[in-house]
């Protein structure tokens, strides 16, 4: 081995002088200082000293294995396809059932639900504050009538759903949960995803109703909840993706997730539950955003980081240690100059994804810098999953990547920044990662991070230092007058009136001992789940019951860093 | 829009001819002046509150708790803040409105008519205000805002600028109030009326509490000296003798200690207004700001006038000795 | 004159990224900007318009919910004194081009999509500006 290290060394000092010094002065790009989308600077070319410092055994190993770095099972995608979700929905959720058995006739193997912004704020569509905004980003959802229509025909024991929610995220996984009864699906069948991961809204996404700690508190409970009466539902998806749309580098993505993550296992271990027994119902969710290799070392370590976290946790069962995470294409990469350009970015993202390792993968439209998906559009983001998959040829083999010098290289220097800001939230509270949190939210830390990275990137933009095809630079005259997905004004109408008339017809006195029940957990410091599984069934709205929730805890409004 | 116009808009509550008046007086339009003067016989009744601290203690928050209890109280309030301007650009990043309290509270402060917020950029002058904020408090004074809260811009700066305008001034802190030296340097203790610590569920308030306390029974026994001293500032002197700084804790973003605030600010206005302090204050004010505005008039006078000398190749000495002897003279 | 600028998120959707970063870097190019922060309702964003006298008022929503809260926004101006035909109305996000004439018929003067430069955004409101004013008068 030394022989022919010292052999490898001296042909790299052969090959810099007399070989790669006279191209340098011939290079004809602008760039000097290559370096990736996350400002890491590379190197022009990778050997094995890059990797000198990794070992094989502890850092790489074999999929399936600790510490997971090439995969969570052994077999991959041999085994099983990643699920093809498209996140989807618009209008009333006869709009949007209509569009999801569409989407799994053509192939598609999980749903994932796009609500509206009155549903994801917890406002029912007759709020005033909802008004002009019922149904035009997603599906408007008021009380359970509405999921029962959402899911007519779609049996809960086939197909997993995937639900975008975060304050609402209880009231919605006791909506599901109730169809499933309905279906009489046995409750360890009823498969899916509640978000439920408001730490990022604060960070990043900004759909926030309670303050911070009530808010943990309602997710921690959910956990405890749904350990019990649901598990093989994941209860939360601990979410990079917004903190990425928000502007961050690939870097901050990762570290705030993990340290996301981190608080959230602590918070449930402080209440006393198992570990072992959350661990393989938590799930993630990431960004896939242009730089290729960026993203697929950031995934794999992800994967590598969050084993190493939970087996010092103290988490007993291999199981517990897997990262199992969703991806979707960089959102914010979408230009709406020259829009089928889009399709080749979101190709690239998914390639990504999958080099990467994912559970489950959406693609993004290539119209969705204009409006909500067309059924065209969809149609060819799936696609492009399903040429992956079946034409490419890159499913066949595990962690294809594994062992490339750079890729290798990069996965570690990106686990080293990421551990560099995840102690250094850490210290922010006294080595209490919920502290760390917490404190970040409530002094700005990871708004101030964010923003200033965007700021970077936006720059870059403006100086042509980073070039947007399309954006600046290749930029043509287009008529840009592209069949958009219009969603119907009457919505609006339509939705109020079934709300006031699911009023009507429900049994209202049930229904306010069962708020008046949510209150009371509010206040005593009770599991509030049991109460708002009740709620939902007696037809109490999405409004109602985060209604009970403000009234007792308050609301809040974020300091903005600008 | 003419003088006249403006005048009576503003002394009739119009909204817009107020926000137009407040542009005019800062951008120094021609007709600023005027207006002002037109004006100045209806100012006089409003309390003017300054507020200011560093960055990040809370000001913006202590400003909207402050009116939405002031609003309780029946009282119409105006609100200044300033945030800096860059000394390169001249742009500047307001962002103190945001912090008011709007959609989802039952009173909203956005839409309350009784409400009147006004964000300035610093535009180059030091001190924590605008060279026109104390004109623009003037505006909203002759629009019979009762309370008016100027918000400094608290970049931990000297911020003396808020006693040019303010009748009280509030200093607000919190607990980790970097080092206790930076306290002393910006010059807090002897500008503030009332300090409040905001904050106070984080660690440390005792301790900040405890040192504010003490400086300030310093800084008394200090004052005590200086009244037998005969040419000790007189109207400063009274107030200072019969004004004990108060020290108040608050959590603003939950609303506690807001009341008390609001207390100790009316009590500081009923001992100003006891025995003609106030009126000194104000008289003194005006002489101030009456020196400024022809120093500031010359000032423009002289550009104009030797404007070729100032080209010159003489030394700025002799210039200077040119200038000041013609001007004097006529 | 300073250029003061309204920045404003308007409705529920939480996306400021964009309102951020313009409201920078309109900063750096010398304008005095006033940021509303997120979820404001359109007589709030008018309120505010008026009150801080901008010369012009920027609007991002990338919630599909443009129309109506745009054409409000700019009806309550009027209805608080102010007059829209004075100041330059500018929208960013993801606007459908159908909807541009029904932006632009309610008083909008400029409608930018994802991914304009900010430089261009700039540009326009310098470039606009003066004749507005002028027609206004």
């Amino acid at each position: 081995m030394g022989e022919l290290t010292e052999k490898i060394r001296e042909k790299k000092r052969e090959w810099e002088k007399e070989c790669l010094e006279p191209w340098l002065s011939k290079c004809e790009r602008e760039v000097k200082n290559f370096e990736t989308l996350s400002g890491i600077e590379i190197s022009n070319v990778y050997d094995p000293f890059d990797i000198e410092h990794l070992d094989f055994l502890r850092d790489i190993g074999y999929p399936g294995e600790f510490p997971f770095t090439r995969g969570v099972y052994p077999t991959m995608y041999r085994g099983r396809l990643w699920t093809m979700r498209l996140f989807s929905g618009f209008g009333t959720a006869e709009d949007t059932n209509r569009r999801w058995k569409m989407l799994l006739e053509e192939g598609e193997t999980g749903l994932s639900t796009a609500f509206d912004f009155p549903t994801l704020m917890g406002l029912d569509s007759d709020d005033p504050l909802a008004d002009g905004e019922v149904g035009k980003c997603g599906v408007a959802i008021d009380t359970l009538k509405d999921f029962e229509i959402l899911f007519d025909g779609i049996p809960l024991n086939k197909v997993s759903t995937s639900f975008t929610i975060n304050p609402p995220a209880g009231i919605i996984l006791a909506m599901y949960t109730a169809i499933g009864d309905m279906q009489k699906v046995p409750r360890d069948k009823v498969r899916g995803t509640i978000q439920n991961d408001m730490f990022k809204e604060f960070h990043a996404q900004n759909t926030i109703v309670l303050p911070p700690e009530p808010s943990l508190k309602i997710i921690v409970d959910i956990f405890e909840w749904g350990i019990k009466n649901v598990p093989k539902f994941n209860l939360i998806s601990i979410s990079g993706y917004h903190i990425r749309e928000a502007g961050s580098t690939a870097v901050q993505e990762l570290a705030f997730t993990i340290a996301d993550g981190m608080a959230y296992v602590e918070a449930a271990m402080e209440r006393g539950i198992d570990i072992d027994k959350l661990a393989p119902q938590l799930s993630f969710f990431f960004n896939a955003h242009n730089d290729f290799f960026e993203e697929i070392a950031k995934f794999r370590a992800s994967r590598r980081m969050w084993a190493k976290i939970m087996k010092d946790y103290g988490a007993k069962d291999p199981r517990s240690w897997w990262m199992k995470f969703h991806v979707q294409t960089a959102g914010c990469s979408l230009t709406a100059q020259q829009p089928l350009n889009n399709i080749v970015r979101v190709t690239i993202q998914a390639l990504a994804a999958v080099l990467g390792g994912c559970q489950s993968l959406h693609t993004n439209s290539f119209d969705e810098a204009w409006a909500l998906p067309s059924e065209e559009a969809v149609r060819v983001a799936l696609r492009t999953q399903q040429l992956i998959a079946y034409e490419s040829g890159v499913a066949n083999v595990v962690d294809p990547l594994g062992g490339s010098y750079y890729v290798e290289w990069l996965t570690d220097k990106i686990e080293r920044l990421a551990w560099k800001y995840i102690e250094r939230i850490r210290e922010m509270g006294n080595g209490s990662m919920v502290k760390g949190v917490l404190k970040g939210i409530e002094n700005g830390f990871f708004v101030r991070e964010i923003s200033d990275s965007a700021a970077r990137y936006q720059r870059e933009i403006e100086e042509g230092s980073r070039i947007i095809v399309g954006v600046n630079k290749f930029r043509i005259e287009e008529d840009l007058k592209i069949p958009l997905l219009k969603v119907d004004p009457e919505v609006q109408r339509r939705q109020i009136e079934r709300l006031r008339r699911v009023k009507k017809e429900r049994d209202n006195k049930v229904l306010k001992e069962n708020l008046e029940w949510i209150r009371s957990c509010c206040e005593n410091n009770e599991n509030v789940m049991p109460a708002v599984f009740e709620a939902v069934k007696s037809y109490a709205s999405v409004g109602e019951i985060m209604g009970t929730f403000k009234q007792v805890y308050g609301t809040y409004r974020k300091p903005i860093i600008i | 829009m003419n003088v006249e116009e403006i005048v009576e808009g503003v002394t009739k509550g119009n909204r817009k001819l107020l926000a137009k008046a407040i542009s005019y007086v800062e951008n120094e339009h021609p007709n600023s002046k005027e207006i002002l003067r037109r004006l100045y016989p209806r100012t006089g009744n409003a309390h003017v509150v300054g507020i200011t601290g560093f960055p990040g203690v809370g000001k913006s928050t202590i400003v909207s708790k402050l009116t939405e209890e002031f609003r309780r109280r029946g009282k119409s309030v105006g609100i200044v803040a300033v945030d800096p301007s860059s000394p390169f650009t001249g742009g500047a990043l307001l962002g103190d409105r945001l912090r008011l309290e709007g959609a989802d509270v039952s009173k909203n402060l956005w839409l309350d008519e009784k409400v009147f917020f006004r964000s300035m950029g610093s535009r180059g002058r030091l001190g924590g205000i605008a060279k026109k904020t104390g004109d623009v408090v003037k505006l909203l004074d002759s629009a019979k805002y009762e309370i008016i809260l100027v918000e400094t811009v608290g970049a931990g700066q000297s911020e003396v600028g808020v006693l040019e305008v303010a009748d009280t001034v509030v200093v607000i802190l919190m607990p980790e109030t970097g080092d206790d030296i930076q306290v002393n340097k910006a010059g807090i203790l002897e500008i503030g009326d009332i300090f409040v610590i905001n904050k106070a569920d984080l660690g440390g308030a005792e301790n900040v509490e405890r040192w504010i306390k003490y400086m300030l029974s310093l800084d008394e026994e200090t004052v005590m000296e200086l009244s037998k001293l005969s040419h000790a500032e007189e109207s400063r002197l009274m107030e200072r003798l019969r004004w004990k700084k108060p020290v108040l804790k608050t959590i603003a973003d939950r609303g506690v200690g807001i009341k008390e605030l609001a207390n100790e600010i009316e009590k500081h206005y009923e001992v100003l207004k006891k025995n003609g302090v106030l009126q000194k204050k104000r008289n003194e004010r005006a002489k101030i700001s009456a020196i400024e505005i022809a120093i500031e008039e010359i000032r423009a006078e002289i550009v104009r006038r030797y404007k070729s000398l100032l080209d010159g190749e003489i030394d700025p000495y002799t210039v200077a000795d040119k200038i000041v002897k013609e001007v004097l003279r006529c | 004159m300073k250029i003061r600028v309204l920045v404003a998120k308007v409705g529920l959707d939480g996306h400021d990224r964009g309102a951020k970063v313009l409201a920078r870097f309109l900063r750096d190019a010398g304008f005095e900007v006033i940021y509303t922060g997120l979820h404001r309702t359109p007589q709030e964003v008018a309120r505010a318009a008026v009150d801080e006298d901008v010369d012009v008022v920027g609007v991002s929503l990338l919630s599909g919910a443009h129309i109506p809260l745009v054409p409000r926004i700019i009806q309550y101006i009027r209805e608080y004194g102010g007059n829209p035909d004075e100041m330059l109305i500018v929208v960013g996000g993801t606007i459908p081009h159908d909807d541009f004439p029904k932006l632009r018929d309610a008083g909008v003067d400029g409608i930018f999509i994802p991914g304009t430069p900010i430089s261009e955004i700039i540009k326009f409101i310098k470039e606009k500006l003066p004749e507005k004013k002028k027609g206004g008068k």
